[in-house]
C-alpha cells in the first residue's frame, strides 16, 4: 500500500527532525495541504488494493458456474441467496453477486486503463522528444500529426479504430494508445522544448555524449513533472473511454466484463424499476474516476513550477 | 489569408483521403458481410450470389478504385443492410444529430456562461464554490452515465420527461424538426442535457478564468472610474471581452458534440447518424461505417477553418498567414 499511495510515504520523515529538505519531501508536504487530495489518494489507493486483491476479497467468484445460480437472478439488495448468503448490492441478470461482479470488473477497467495510459506514455514521450531534439522537418511532420489527430475527438478514434478492429481487451488498449499518446507527444514536446536550449545540454553535447544519452538521461528527467499531471487526467480519461465503449457494444467482450459492460447488461433492466445492476457498478465507476481526477488536480498544483513558492 | 485557406483546404482534402483509404482497408479486415445475409436454407451457389451482388468478389484494389471513383462522384456505396446509397441515409438522419447538438449548444450558453460570470465576479463565496465543484463533477462523470441516471430519475421515477425517441416532428423546408412542437421539446430535453453537460462545465470554467483576468484589466478600472454602472461595466465590457475564447472554444467544441452525441443517441434511442454508426458497426456494414467517417472528418474540417477564420475577424491580432514561422 505505502509504495501506491504518495500521501502514506510522509509516515517516516518525523522521525528525522533535522534532515535538509529533499524535493521528494517537499513534494509530500505540498501535496497534503490539501486534506481533500490526501482523501483522494487515499481513497484511490483503497481501490487500486481492492481490484488488486479481487480474487480474495471478493465473496463469490462471478465466472464460477458451480457458484452462481440462474435463481438468483435480479435479486434486489440485501437479499438472501438459497443457501444463505447476503447479496448486499443485490444481483444481477445472470444471478451474479453484484458486489463480487463490480471488483472483478474494477480489476478490469483499471487495467484497461492503466496498461493503456503507461503504452500511450511511453509512445507519446519517444515521438515528443525527437520532435523536440530533432527539430526541423522531422518535427513538422510529427507535430502536424498530433494537431490532426488532437482535432478529432478521442471517444470518435477510438470508435472507429474498434470499428475496424472488433472487440476483445486488447484492441481495446489498441484504440486507447492510439486514442491518446499525442497528447502526450505535444506535453512532452513543450517542455522538451525549453530543456533543450538550456546549458545542461549544451554541456553534455560538449563532453561528447550521445544523442540518446542526452535525450533519456538529462532532458527527459526534466519533462517528468508535466508528464505526470497529463498522465494522471488521461488515465481518468482512458477509464471513462473504456466504459463509455463497452456501454455502446464495441469495448470488451461479454467475457471480459468492465464496469461499462456491468452498467451496459443493467441498463435493460432499469426501466422496469431494477436500479441497482445499473447503478452500483456505475457509482464504482465514478468514485474512481473523481478521486483520480482529484489526485491529478493536486498533483498539477503541487507540480506547477509557476506555483511554486 | 487566401493562401491560408487554399493550404489548409489542401490539407483537408489530404487527411481525408488517408482517412478514407485506412478505413476502408482497415474495415476490410474484420469479419465476412456476406455472413450476415446468408439463411441456413442457403447452398454454395446462393452465397456466391450474394458475395458477387455486394461486389465483395473482386480484388480489393478493385473494390477501392471502384470506391474512389464512384466517392469522387458523391456516391460512398450502398449500404448493405438497407440497399441504400449509404451518404443519402447518413444526410438523412444528420438534422436529428444537428438539431441535438445545436440545443446542446444552446444550453451550454445559456446555463453556463451567467454561472461562470457569477463565480468569476464573487470567487470567494460558497455559490461559486458549489458551481466551481459542480464543473469539476461536470468533467469528471462519463456521459453515458449521467445519461442512464437522468432516465432513471426523469423518466422511471418521476415520469415527466419520455426517455427514447424524438416525439413529433414539423416538416420546415423538407426537414423533420422535434424543437417546434411541445411533444418534441419533451422529447428533445433530455438528451440535450446530457450531451451539454460536459460542455456547460467547459463554459463555467473559460468565463470564470476569463472573468478573473479581465476585472484586473485596466479597461476595466478606467470604466469604474468613469462612474460606469457595475451591470453595464460587466455586461458590456466586460462580457464582450472574455466572448472570444468563448466563441473560439464552443466552435471548436461543437465538432466533439457531434462525435459525443453517439453516445447520447444510443441511451435515448434518438435517431441520428450517431445511433446509425453503432448499428451499422455491430452489423458490419461497411458502406455507412466508411462514409459516416468521411462525412464526419469534412464537417470537422469545415469546423475547424470556419473557427480559425472567425477567430481571425473576431480578434484582429490573430494574422492567419504569419501561422507556423
Amino acid at each position: 500500500m505505502t509504495s501506491l499511495d504518495p500521501a502514506s510515504r510522509a509516515d517516516p520523515v518525523p522521525a528525522v527532525p533535522k534532515a535538509a529538505e529533499t524535493p521528494l519531501r517537499r513534494f509530500v508536504s505540498d501535496y497534503c495541504d490539501s486534506r481533500l487530495a490526501v482523501g483522494a489518494a487515499l481513497l484511490l489507493a483503497v481501490i487500486v488494493l481492492v481490484a488488486l486483491l479481487a480474487p480474495w476479497i471478493a465473496p463469490q467468484d462471478p465466472y464460477d458456474l458451480a457458484v452462481v445460480s440462474i435463481f438468483d437472478a435480479r435479486q434486489p439488495p440485501g437479499a438472501q441467496s438459497m443457501d444463505g448468503y447476503t447479496f448486499w448490492l443485490g444481483t444481477d441478470g445472470a444471478g451474479r453477486d453484484l458486489l463480487s461482479a463490480i471488483i472483478y470488473g474494477l480489476r478490469i477497467s483499471l487495467s484497461v486503463g492503466v496498461a493503456s495510459g503507461v503504452i500511450a506514455i511511453i509512445v507519446g514521450m519517444t515521438v515528443g522528444l525527437l520532435a523536440a531534439y530533432a527539430g526541423g522537418r522531422t518535427e513538422n511532420l510529427i507535430m502536424r500529426v498530433v494537431d490532426i489527430q488532437l482535432s478529432l475527438p478521442a471517444v470518435l478514434i477510438a470508435l472507429i479504430l474498434l470499428a475496424i478492429l472488433g472487440k476483445g481487451i486488447d484492441k481495446i488498449i489498441i484504440a486507447l494508445v492510439i486514442a491518446q499518446w499525442a497528447y502526450y507527444a505535444r506535453t512532452v514536446r513543450a517542455s522538451a522544448l525549453v530543456e533543450r536550449r538550456r546549458e545542461y545540454v549544451e554541456a553534455a553535447a560538449c563532453l561528447g555524449l550521445s544523442h540518446a544519452r542526452i535525450v533519456f538521461r538529462h532532458i527527459l528527467p526534466n519533462c517528468v513533472a508535466p508528464l505526470i499531471v497529463v498522465g494522471t487526467v488521461q488515465t481518468a480519461h482512458a477509464i471513462a473511454l473504456e466504459a463509455t465503449l463497452s456501454f455502446l457494444g464495441v469495448g470488451l467482450p461479454q467475457t471480459e466484463p468492465s464496469l461499462g459492460l456491468l452498467i451496459s447488461n443493467g441498463f435493460e433492466y432499469m426501466l422496469s424499476g431494477k436500479y441497482w445492476i445499473a447503478v452500483f457498478p456505475g457509482v464504482a465507476l465514478l468514485i474512481t474516476i473523481v478521486s483520480i481526477n482529484m489526485v491529478g488536480d493536486q498533483l498539477r498544483d503541487v507540480l506547477n513550477p509557476r506555483l511554486q513558492k | 489569408m487566401s493562401v491560408f485557406i487554399l493550404r489548409r483546404l489542401l490539407q483537408s482534402a489530404l487527411v481525408m483521403v488517408a482517412m478514407a483509404v485506412l478505413v476502408f482497408f482497415g474495415v476490410h479486415l474484420v469479419g465476412d458481410p456476406v455472413y450476415m445475409f446468408i439463411t441456413p436454407d442457403m447452398d454454395q451457389a446462393d452465397i456466391e450470389n450474394v458475395t458477387r451482388a455486394l461486389g465483395l468478389d473482386r480484388p480489393i484494389w478493385e473494390q477501392f478504385w471502384i470506391f474512389m471513383t464512384n466517392a469522387v462522384r458523391g456516391n460512398l456505396g450502398q449500404s448493405f443492410i438497407f440497399g441504400e446509397p449509404a451518404l443519402g441515409l447518413i444526410l438523412q438522419r444528420m438534422p436529428a444529430t444537428l438539431e441535438l447538438a445545436f440545443a446542446a449548444l444552446l444550453m451550454a450558453v445559456v446555463i453556463g456562461i451567467p454561472l461562470g460570470l457569477y463565480a468569476g465576479l464573487y470567487p470567494d463565496g460558497i455559490p461559486a464554490k458549489t458551481i466551481m465543484a459542480g464543473s469539476i463533477l461536470g468533467f469528471s462523470l462519463p456521459t453515458f452515465w449521467v445519461g442512464i441516471m437522468m432516465i432513471m430519475i426523469f423518466a422511471v421515477i418521476l415520469g415527466w420527461l419520455p426517455s427514447t425517441g424524438r416525439g413529433d416532428t414539423v416538416e420546415v423546408f423538407g426537414l423533420h424538426l422535434s424543437f417546434l412542437t411541445l411533444d418534441g421539446l419533451r422529447h428533445l430535453a433530455l438528451p440535450a442535457l446530457n450531451l451539454a453537460l460536459l460542455k456547460i462545465s467547459l463554459v463555467i470554467r473559460l468565463t470564470r478564468a476569463g472573468t478573473r483576468e479581465a476585472m484586473f484589466q485596466d479597461y476595466i478600472k478606467f470604466a469604474r472610474a468613469k462612474g460606469l454602472s457595475r451591470p453595464r461595466i460587466v455586461g458590456v465590457h466586460l462580457l464582450k471581452n472574455i466572448l472570444i475564447p468563448v466563441v473560439t472554444v464552443l466552435g471548436l467544441e461543437f465538432g466533439s458534440l457531434i462525435a459525443f452525441s453517439v453516445v447520447t443517441e444510443t441511451i435515448f434511442a434518438w435517431p441520428g447518424m450517431g445511433k446509425l454508426l453503432i448499428e451499422a458497426i455491430q452489423q458490419l456494414d461497411r458502406p455507412i461505417i466508411v462514409a459516416y467517417l468521411v462525412m464526419i472528418v469534412f464537417l470537422f474540417v469545415v469546423i475547424n477553418l470556419v473557427v480559425d477564420i472567425l477567430y481571425s475577424i473576431l480578434d484582429p491580432r490573430v494574422r492567419l498567414g504569419d501561422r507556423g514561422q
